[in-house]
């Protein structure tokens, strides 16, 4: 289970606080959403709850982020990637820069941990197949295009098959058929008790991918419910989050007092 | 797709052959040695020259233990070039400042104040060589070496990963700060910034992308350190790496003859047994 118990932070050098007394907990298997305008403070959320702020990134950190019940703050970094894997928005910078293949890139986090090579080329090989980029394997990452960059950042953390899982727009790059994939393979994690907490301004993926959806405000909870609650009040909107098109159009149909057959639920 | 269950613990003959696939392929015998036994004869090279100095023991030096491999490579033309380029820059700079401002008895020639004497052009000619030896000695070695054939190799050897990442990252950097420059010139010029015309006007378009080229190169630093955190780049102990590069009895056998050489002629030096050649 991943935990923020009243958590407040804020980054080093600065006096504003990002986040503000924010409360949440993810249970194993459990798929959280996570919206909010820019600025809003969602990566710091993302950066907080896998622990690496404080821990690498510094700032003051006040209440508790826990990770199964030990709290982040006493681990060191390579302590808290066995436990909690975190995707970055940009592909570019999560590339190690150290490898010739697309193969080498996914399997440096299986190795960095110290696995046998059996283990890690048997990880390397189902993070690849999980994002069907086996096709990409003798690439150089220097070479890809954003949305193959990006799935190789995700299949590189997915090869760690870390217990909990923080996601900052990891389909910001992708086209429809990536965003499919990437959304299956957070299924098949969750299907194996991970906690997932995914920041996503692509509501319609969240619709589908979400049990539950948290809504940040100027770094508070300003929602937090069952997916198919907060996406679907108009209230989210007035957050800067537009909602999924189902509900949209559902809302639009309301609006002009037709009902449709079958109509969209 | 769920992750599989269970730990493997052997790989098949098609992972074998994969996994040895993604070994740096060796173009030549001289590309084939281990990383380590490259870097010795560098690194031997380089400092053998300074430390016994004159013209006669770099250029043997340079004869012995450089230019056989760089002909076995076969990179010496390119090695050259390469060497000579990264050299004269520097020579200029010694042979302007040994020539005319070492002190000596035999004045060859007067620029205004300046007395060019004998013994600056011989000091001068002296560094020169130096400086060239030692070029190709590291060109030598980064003509055959990739930089994560050096890394696999100094992580099995023990060294901290965080310090086999520094040296190849920085050499990673290069081509990346260049590729942004030009990013973010092409996207200035876009907006009118003009970047031709005379050397004045280049040098005052360029000026503006300094600043972005930079911060962005150190903004984009800190994101790659915290991507490496989250990949477990920084635990300690032993790695089992994907592959791994040969190393015999022999090569271990020439880096001791090749410390053990310098050992003694450093010491022959500082005692003054070795006479100084010209």
């Amino acid at each position: 289970m991943l935990e923020l118990d009243a958590v407040s932070y804020r980054y080093p050098g600065y006096a504003r606080q990002v986040l503000a007394d924010v409360s949440l907990a993810i249970g194993s298997g459990e798929i959280v959403g996570l919206v909010g305008r820019n600025e809003s403070g969602k990566s710091t959320l993302c950066l907080v709850a896998s622990g690496l702020a404080p821990v690498s990134v510094g700032g003051v950190l006040a209440g508790e982020v826990r990770i199964d019940g030990t709290a982040t703050a006493g681990l060191r970094p390579f302590e808290l990637a066995s436990r909690v894997g975190l995707v970055f928005q940009n592909p570019n910078t999560q590339r190690s820069g150290v490898t010739a293949t697309v193969f080498e890139e996914v399997a440096l986090g299986p190795v960095n941990l110290g696995l046998p090579v059996a283990e890690t080329v048997e990880r390397t090989h189902w993070a690849l197949r999980t994002l069907r980029i086996e096709a990409l394997a003798d690439r150089d990452p220097a070479r890809l295009s954003g949305g193959q960059a990006q799935l190789v950042a995700i299949a590189s953390i997915l090869a760690m098959r870390p217990p909990h899982l923080v996601l900052d727009e990891p389909t910001a790059q992708l086209d429809p058929e990536g965003t499919r994939l990437v959304g299956e393979a957070l299924q098949a994690l969750a299907g194996t008790g991970a906690a997932l907490l995914v920041a996503e301004h692509k509501t319609d993926l969240l619709d589908r991918l979400c049990s539950r959806v948290v809504a940040l405000d100027g770094g508070r909870v300003a929602m937090d419910g069952p997916a198919a609650i907060v996406l679907a009040d108009p209230a989210l909107e007035q957050l800067g989050v537009e909602r999924p098109a189902r509900h949209r159009i559902a809302g639009e149909v309301a609006a002009a007092g037709l009902v449709l057959p079958g109509a969209i639920a | 797709m769920a992750p599989p269950s269970g730990n493997p613990t052997t790989l098949s003959e098609a992972d074998r052959a994969y996994l040895a696939s993604l070994a740096p392929q060796a173009a030549s015998p001289y590309h084939a040695l281990n990383p380590l036994t490259k870097a010795a004869i560098a690194t031997i090279a380089t400092l053998a020259a300074f430390v016994l100095g004159g013209y006669v023991a770099p250029l043997a030096i340079l004869t012995v233990l450089v230019i056989p491999g760089a002909v076995a490579a076969g990179v010496l033309t390119r090695l050259t070039r390469v060497a000579v380029l990264i050299s004269v820059p520097i020579s200029i700079s010694v042979a302007l400042v040994s020539v005319f401002t070492r002190a000596g008895a035999t004045v060859l020639f007067t620029v205004g104040p300046f007395d060019a004497t004998a013994e600056g052009v011989d000091f001068a000619g002296q560094i020169i060589v130096r400086l060239f030896v030692t070029a190709m000695a590291l060109g030598l070695f980064g003509l055959t070496t990739e930089p994560r054939a050096f890394v696999v190799d100094l992580e099995r050897r023990g060294l901290s990963p965080r310090v086999a990442f520094a040296a190849a990252a920085t050499l990673e950097t290069i081509p990346l700060m260049v590729e942004r420059a030009l990013a973010i010139q092409a996207a200035q010029r876009a907006r009118g910034l003009d970047t031709e015309g005379s050397l004045a006007a280049r040098i005052g378009g360029v000026m503006p992308l300094v600043g972005p080229v930079i911060l962005s190169s150190l903004t984009e630093v800190e994101e790659r350190s915290l991507a490496l955190e989250v990949r477990a780049f920084g635990r300690p102990g032993r790695r089992d790496q994907l592959w791994t590069l040969a190393d015999d009895g022999r090569q271990r056998l020439l880096r001791w003859a090749l410390l053990v050489g310098f050992i003694l002629v450093l010491v022959g030096r500082v005692a003054g047994a070795l006479p100084a050649l010209p």
